[in-house]
């Protein structure tokens, strides 16, 4: 079955007609031509499909497009409205990457880690979970990063890309 | 007179980094967007050996949205291909996944919906599937891949052995794993009249020339394959693979620009993966630790659709001096999808058996197994009897010692406790085959402009789009800003594939002979374009050439749990002259870390009763994620090895994942006490 919908994608608005199956990667990717969010798993097991759903991370090959409507959609291009983005420059400084597939589900992942520290939430190797501040520390970036798989393993790199970013928005020490 | 700085040797940025970070690099399914393209998806066989006794298509055919359902009876006719790539050819099937038809369709949700309207119906037989080393079937192949001898044998291996004072004999088992690129493999295809446009997630577009254009009976001016960036490889993506075929057809039959995206479960039986081996490993020493025969026994499967004959002992044949050695293959023909080549194909397992049974050897002599290889190193290629052009394992082993703090290591397993956390330390060598392939490059010269150079190289990751323009600016002696690299395409100067960690060894010197004919030429206000091209010479016959590394590794092994955590590694190579410091560093990162998932994670499980792989996605097969990585020390050693290429340049893809699981197993034995020889080392294997 078809319905006619409206995606706000990197500020952006779009009307198409999708399938009720589609996700909302696949109407990125098939409908939308953007190219930022990436397939490599469609099961919601690899992160490269990672956008920020009205700021919040999630995989968009489990989100069904017709559910996104009145969402903001955020890929890594659309982090760079305004330039690059912070994460940008640390990721190539850092040489944060090599294939580059997994690279803008890494960054919109890292700007929710980011956005998720500064509002304090724990994570499974946070000690102290009643704490106001979450501090990114080296552990708890490999653990927040850990559900974006990278083939290239650049995770060694992944984690200084992050913390300079972090450090410089008062995250991390 | 301006000075310009060498770019060679320089850590510079990755040139596609900007576009690669926001996302705006194309990969293969990423191009044509504005097509009214046709999505194809795929149909598989659940049985692993049989025929085809039915095929209906017409429940599929009848889906609104639906174009075609191609099948063996109705798909076009192929050419002459390998067996593996005769799909949709005849209704024989020889694995579990086999394409057995194709839907076209005018979105990718109706192409999968359909796929589940096919009907068919098998006659099929219980699958073989189990590879064991008493099989009565085992067969040595005629050769190995890349050329390599079968056997080898000098001396009498089996005195030596039964005489040695101090022996080890050991059976080491790897499992079957697969590349898994996260970008999957993807194919675009459309006919502009009689030529076949292509964009496409491959190793080389030349790579796939010679059998696309026989498939499909045109010729190379009729095909046109581009691809300039490729979301990972690690080898899967070096051949021609039966889903590329499948666009094609699709294409032709509807006369669309059609779409095929593999799904990570179809690239388990569709597009490759690592034999499963087992290896018996008997080495035989005097009490000072000097080796006196080496034997190294190796089975290994292959598929009833084509032999692929892994070299996984060649390391063996020039690691270590010893007067009696001996090396085999045998073979098993499986019901099981076609091998192929996967990151350090032969190296990556052969070396994990090696060099583990070298730390047990170590153990048995009471000696340290540093100072085990130092005794053993030979001073020409031990079994070729010619000299090696460079080889610097002990560099590595000193400097890496010092680097991992090795000094006044305890020798003693499982004596370290620090609460639930049993800790050791281990240590590997690492080799990997230095050689160049043919390759073309051109240079056009038109006078205030960029040079453009054009070659039909490959960046999988590597970083070729940056190194290439590095080698391009030194030779032409300008900035790099002053070139403009062109690859990934099949109109371009046809050159070697990214494989065998030969992209700068063979790219690089193209590049520079081509710009070797511009110089002190005046460029005419009308342009000039030169070619150039490099290929191997007498030196692969005249000497050894091999990258060497050696690896060190810490690892804790949670005593209530069985979890093994792996905080630091060591690695430090010898592996010519680094092009470019930070993209060297990533491969061998990278490298080191796919050796740490080797180790630990990865394994791909064959349901025995049907033939098919039970974990067939990312989160049944693991591979290593952030939080299994550690603190990563890379170094390498000052070296120049110009025997093979003006660069002195070795490759560098590929000896980072050599032995690093050998270390990780060695240190977990020093750690706990305890040798588990069948990898990967899962938290279960604690408790049996």
């Amino acid at each position: 079955m078809d319905q006619q919908i409206t995606l706000q994608v990197d500020g952006a608005r779009s009307a198409l007609t999708v399938d009720t199956r589609t996700s909302l990667l696949d109407a990125l990717r098939e409908r939308l031509g953007t190219t930022s969010a990436k397939k490599g798993c469609d099961h919601g097991q690899c992160g490269a499909c990672t956008v920020l759903l009205d700021g919040r991370r999630v995989n968009s090959c489990l989100v069904l497009a017709v559910t996104a409507e009145d969402a903001e959609v955020t890929t890594s291009d659309g982090l760079a409205a305004d330039g690059p983005h912070a994460l940008h420059e640390a990721f190539v400084d850092h040489d944060a990457y090599q294939c580059g597939y997994c690279t803008p589900g890494q960054i919109t992942s890292a700007a929710g880690v980011l956005a998720e520290a500064a509002q304090g939430w724990p994570s499974a190797v946070t000690e102290d979970l009643a704490a106001e501040r979450t501090e990114l520390t080296d552990a708890e970036i490999r653990e927040r990063m850990s559900g974006n798989l990278c083939r290239c393993a650049a995770y060694a790199n992944i984690v200084p890309a992050v913390a300079e970013v972090a450090a410089a928005q008062g995250v991390r020490a | 007179m301006t000075t310009i700085e060498r770019s060679v040797g320089a850590g510079v940025r990755r040139l596609d980094g900007p576009d690669k970070v926001r996302g705006r690099a194309p990969y293969a399914y990423e191009h044509e967007l504005d097509a009214q393209a046709v999505f194809v998806a795929i149909v598989q066989s659940p049985v692993a050996r049989g025929r085809i006794t039915a095929i209906d298509g017409s429940g599929a055919q009848a889906v609104p949205g639906v174009l075609a359902v191609l099948t063996h009876v109705d798909a076009p006719r192929l050419g002459e291909v390998v067996e593996e790539l005769r799909v949709l050819q005849s209704d024989a099937v020889q694995y579990a996944g086999q394409p057995v038809a194709v839907v076209v369709a005018e979105t990718s949700e109706v192409a999968r919906d359909a796929v589940g309207r096919v009907r068919v119906e098998y006659e099929s037989g219980d699958p073989d599937v189990v590879l064991s080393a008493d099989r009565d079937d085992l067969y040595a192949p005629e050769k190995l891949m890349a050329g390599f001898e079968t056997d080898s044998v000098i001396g009498d291996v089996d005195a030596a052995l039964a005489e040695a004072p101090v022996s080890v004999d050991v059976v080491y088992e790897t499992p079957n794993q697969h590349n898994n690129p996260i970008e999957m493999h993807a194919t675009v295809a459309r006919w502009d009249g009689d030529v076949l446009r292509m964009w496409d997630a491959n190793q080389g577009p030349h790579n796939l020339v010679p059998v696309i254009t026989e498939a499909f009976g045109i010729t190379e001016d009729q095909l046109h394959i581009t691809s300039p960036y490729v979301g990972g490889a690690f080898g899967s993506k070096a051949f021609t693979h039966v889903h590329q075929l499948l666009a094609i057809m699709a294409a032709k039959v509807t006369g669309r620009t059609a779409k095929l995206e593999l799904t990570r479960q179809q690239m388990f039986s569709l597009v490759g993966h690592r034999t499963p081996t087992i290896q018996r490993l008997r080495l035989g020493a005097r009490p000072d630790g000097t080796l006196t025969a080496i034997s190294h026994e190796v089975v290994e499967h292959t598929s009833q659709n084509a032999e692929f004959a892994e070299q996984t002992a060649t390391a063996t044949r020039l690691m270590y001096a010893a007067p009696a050695r001996r090396t085999t293959h045998r073979l098993a023909r499986l019901d099981v999808p076609a091998p192929t080549i996967m990151r350090a194909p032969g190296e990556a397992p052969g070396m994990y058996a090696l060099e583990s049974a070298m730390d047990e050897l170590a153990a048995a002599l009471g000696m340290d197994p540093v100072q085990l290889r130092l005794r053993n190193e030979p001073d020409r290629d031990p079994e070729r009897d010619v000299p090696w052009s460079t080889r610097n394992l002990v560099a590595c082993l000193t400097e890496g010692a010092e680097r991992f703090g090795w000094a006044g290591r305890d020798h003693r397993p499982g004596v370290r406790e620090e609460g639930r956390w049993l800790v050791g330390t281990g240590v590997a060598a690492a080799t990997y085959p230095t050689r160049r392939r043919p390759s073309q490059a051109r240079i056009e010269a038109v006078p205030g402009k960029p040079f453009v150079v054009s070659i039909d190289a490959s960046d999988i990751g590597t970083g070729a789009w940056t190194t290439l323009t590095q080698i391009a600016a030194d030779a032409l002696r300008v900035p790099m800003d002053q070139v403009v690299l062109r690859i990934g395409d099949s109109r371009l100067p046809k050159a070697s594939g990214a494989g065998g960690s030969t992209g700068i060894t063979s790219w690089g010197p193209a590049v520079v002979d081509a710009a070797e004919q511009l110089r002190d030429r005046d460029v005419p206000a009308g342009g000039l374009t030169v070619t150039g091209s490099s290929g191997p010479g007498d030196e692969a016959e005249q000497l050894s050439s091999h990258a060497f590394g050696a690896h060190f590794a810490e690892v804790r092994v949670d005593r209530d749990t069985g979890e093994v955590r792996v905080p630091r590694m060591t690695g430090v190579f010898a592996a010519g002259r680094i092009i470019n410091p930070v993209t060297a560093r990533s491969q061998f990162l990278g490298g080191m870390t796919m050796g740490l998932s080797m180790a630990l994670h990865e394994e791909a499980v064959l349901d025995t009763r049907r033939g098919h792989y039970a974990n067939h996605d990312l989160a049944e097969y693991h591979i290593a994620a952030n939080a299994d990585v550690g603190e990563v020390d890379i170094a390498w050693v000052d070296e120049v090895d110009e025997a093979h290429n003006p660069l002195g340049a070795k490759g560098i893809g590929e000896i980072g994942i050599v032995g690093s699981a050998a270390a990780i197993g060695n240190a977990y034995w020093h750690a706990t006490g305890r040798r588990v020889r069948d990898l990967p080392i899962t938290p279960d294997k604690w408790f049996r």
